[in-house]
């Protein structure tokens, strides 16, 4: 990591570089509350609801899906530890919207639904983010689509199975190659 | 290394050495060295913890999936190092490197962001190891445009020690012959990448050859040195090199000092102000103030290396020999405290390169490309002074790339898991002038319990920091030929992109802060005159020939280059200088 990788970064996140990339402190009673959090952020339902959120973002194809590597935790900790509480509370609420909005139109909760379902589902919820995306304001808040879309991805792809299976993952490359080969479909590197 | 290295204040019976160096950074290592190499007996004075080479590097090696934030830093970690915050060196790994914001507090009278390390081996383990001389036109710059003072040394002055510390670092780079970029004594440059190739290619061209891209001069190896191995391209040197493959005090300078056995350590010990002695018109040591219970002790030396990092440098020059001067020791020019500079950055260009599909890029190379100053130069003029440099890769993205307009399922899966196109992006880092005005000062104000400024000393106290030490204040700013310049930069920085075939060019410049490039530099300039610098061409303070200050607070003007490596030359000068003025007994 150096600032020309990070300058990288922040221009590939740009208009949604709300990961751990935002400044936000809150006035007041932060470091009186943090001793009072619990261990966990979400309850054990809203984890597992997580896990099949996360699984329906990034499925099991030939390589494990998000499900396998403990998505829901992996979020849990995240927004726990990383997340303001604004920003908690627009995920907490948007991972209701899903469950109260699957159960409204398909009579059936998240946990029962069919895959295909989660994905017509899911996917017109992102529609939607990416069409609110579009008026979105400077100051207006993340869409919480966008930050699981985002949690699931880092979670995944910074995972054993992720890093090492559906990318390519090299700790000691011990060499550049600049004009390394690429074929269609190689799969891409773990790190940067 | 042996623990008879580091002493303890208390059980030590030592208190005379003829050389105290403050500062285990960059600048304090390459004191500690050289001084020691010519048989002096050498104190070093570490504010911080002990930081050992790779034993304490403890992320190093960790897969992703190791890691616990997996790059992200927590709430808590903002709320307390707001500082670090507001830049892009704020990530897990790096954390324990910044220092603790809340014991050693600044003010900022202006915005200012400071970039401190305070641990063993100083910014020296995190700095982004860019190793660029600086021309002999830099060294005119200031005589010639009228600006601030003269420095009292050229190109050739410092040559031969920007030899001498290329070789013993190891900087990997390529030769030019560019008069504004002088060569060194390199090691194999990397590789630029085949995108970074063609722009360069292109950019030649189109310029006629008055353009340069070529690949970073980068203090990284790329051929093994005693006791170090070459960079194994895992791009992760923030976090401490287990190979060595980069310089740090811990990876270069420490050994070798340590090898002389002429090497005592004190950790913990912020030095608290120099010892001066006004019959003899010279330092005698230095007082120290324990971290841990607030003692002070006094240790004893012949000379003094003043290396705490630039600032830092011109706070203990502050808090000394006030009894003398009250704005501390170096301060009868007026200089003292004044002229901070930094290089100013934020801002760049970015753009998509199509094609190259068939290519990839193998390993994670720690360097980009260095695109040296082209204006003010070679009959080029500029409605400002002075000029800038750009640093830029090119790669093709990874999955951590903009997902907002992707889908979701296996075609965001399998999109991710293959990688993007080529972007290229860069930004520039331009020369700050010395500005009188610019400068910082020990925070004399007085604040109420709710933190605002009052004059009522009945409410009010002085801010300090954990040891009840002042702290200093930061009053310095942008000016018109560097706003000017700012907008030069990104539209010369588009052009380029564009010359190069880029799409969807995209500009940013997202304002500077004074220090936020983290090369702050001045404060305490060299000169030819005492009556308008704090030190001579020695770094030797004018107001006590046995102190030397050299590290970025000695600096007159700030060119664009990256300064480190003209922080080790001027050191490394100035240590034989002093060892040999010590012979003929002048100090």
């Amino acid at each position: 990591m150096d600032r020309r990788t990070i300058i990288k970064q922040i221009s590939i996140m740009t208009g949604a570089a709300f990961i751990g990339g935002e400044i936000f402190i809150q006035s007041g009673c932060k470091s009186d509350t943090s001793k009072l959090q619990p261990v966990s952020f979400f309850s054990k339902e809203q984890v597992s609801l997580l896990d099949e959120i996360g699984e329906t973002i990034l499925p099991q194809t030939d390589t494990p899906g998000a499900k396998s590597t403990q998505i829901g935790s992996f979020i849990d900790k995240i927004v726990k530890d990383c997340y303001s509480s604004e920003q908690q509370n627009i995920l907490l609420s948007g991972i209701e919207e899903i469950k109260s909005g699957f159960e409204n139109k398909y009579s059936i909760s998240f946990f029962k639904g069919e895959a295909s379902q989660r994905e017509e589902f899911l996917n017109e919820v992102n529609t939607n983010m990416i069409q609110k995306n579009k008026n979105k304001k400077k100051d207006d808040p993340v869409h919480y689509f966008l930050m699981l879309k985002q949690l699931t991805i880092l979670g995944y792809f910074t995972s054993e199975t992720g890093a090492s299976q559906a990318l390519n993952y090299i700790a000691v490359p011990g060499k550049y190659d600049g004009s390394y080969p690429y074929k269609k479909g190689d799969k891409a590197w773990a790190t940067q | 290394m042996a623990d008879t290295t580091y002493i303890n204040i208390k059980a030590t019976k030592q208190n005379n050495y003829d050389a105290i160096v403050v500062g285990s950074g960059i600048s304090g290592g390459w004191a500690a060295k050289e001084l020691t190499e010519k048989g002096l007996k050498v104190l070093m004075i570490e504010r911080g913890p002990k930081h050992d080479h790779i034993k304490d590097y403890k992320t190093a090696s960790l897969h992703p999936w190791e890691t616990e934030y997996k790059g992200l830093t927590t709430q808590q970690q903002r709320e307390d190092n707001p500082v670090v915050h507001r830049g892009w060196a704020a990530t897990e790994p790096v954390m324990n490197a910044w220092v603790n914001e809340k014991d050693c507090p600044y003010t900022e009278i202006k915005p200012f962001t400071w970039w401190r390390s305070y641990r063993m081996g100083g910014r020296s383990v995190i700095w982004g190891r860019q190793s660029y001389r600086w021309s002999e036109m830099d060294f005119e710059a200031n005589a010639k445009d009228g600006i601030a003072v003269d420095w009292p040394i050229r190109y050739n002055d410092i040559a031969p020690w920007y030899d001498h510390v290329e070789k013993f670092i190891g900087v990997s780079g390529t030769k030019q012959g560019l008069a504004q970029l002088p060569d060194g004594q390199f090691q194999p440059g990397m590789d630029l990448n085949v995108v970074e190739k063609d722009v360069a290619q292109k950019i030649k061209n189109h310029f006629k050859g008055q353009r340069h891209l070529f690949i970073g001069r980068i203090a990284n190896l790329t051929s093994d040195l005693p006791g170090r191995g070459k960079c194994q391209y895992r791009n992760r040197c923030w976090e401490g090199c287990p190979y060595g493959g980069y310089f740090s005090t811990q990876s270069s300078t420490l050994p070798a000092a340590l090898a002389t056995g002429n090497l005592h350590i004190i950790t913990g010990a912020i030095a608290k102000q120099i010892l001066y002695d006004k019959d003899s018109k010279k330092a005698t040591g230095v007082e120290i103030l324990d971290t841990e219970d607030n003692m002070t002790y006094e240790f004893k030396s012949k000379i003094v290396f003043v290396c705490a990092s630039a600032l830092n440098s011109t706070w203990l020059l502050m808090n000394s020999a006030t009894d003398i001067w009250p704005e501390g020791l170096g301060s009868s020019s007026g200089e003292l405290g004044h002229n901070v500079m930094d290089h100013h950055y934020n801002l760049g260009a970015s753009g998509k390169i199509e094609g190259f599909e068939e290519f990839y890029t193998y390993g994670r190379r720690p360097n980009g490309f260095y695109i040296p100053r082209f204006v003010n130069l070679n009959g080029d003029k500029r409605d400002y002074l002075r000029g800038f440099g750009y640093q830029g890769s090119a790669s093709r993205e990874g999955w951590q790339r903009d997902v907002a307009e992707l889908g979701i399922g296996s075609d965001l899966k399998n999109a991710l898991s293959t990688p993007g196109g080529w972007k290229i992006g860069s930004t520039g880092f331009g020369e700050i002038l010395p500005h009188h005005d610019n400068r910082i000062l020990l925070d004399k104000r007085l604040y109420d319990k709710d933190g605002l400024v009052t004059s009522d000393p009945a409410i009010g106290k002085q801010k300090t920091d954990k040891w009840g030490l002042p702290v200093l204040s930061m009053d310095a700013e942008l000016r018109e030929n560097e706003l000017k310049m700012r907008k030069d930069i990104v539209k010369e920085m588009k052009e380029m992109l564009e010359v190069a075939g880029a799409k969807d060019v995209s500009v940013w410049d997202s304002g500077h802060n004074m220090g936020h490039g983290i090369h702050e530099m001045g404060t305490a300039r060299m000169g030819r005159d005492s009556k308008t610098s704090v030190l001579n061409g020695w770094n030797q303070v004018w107001d006590a020939p046995n102190v030397f200050v050299t590290d970025g607070a000695c600096m007159t003007s700030s060119a664009c280059q990256n300064p480190s490596l003209t922080y080790m030359a001027l050191t490394a000068r100035a240590a034989n200088y002093a060892v040999s003025e010590l012979k003929k007994q002048n100090l």
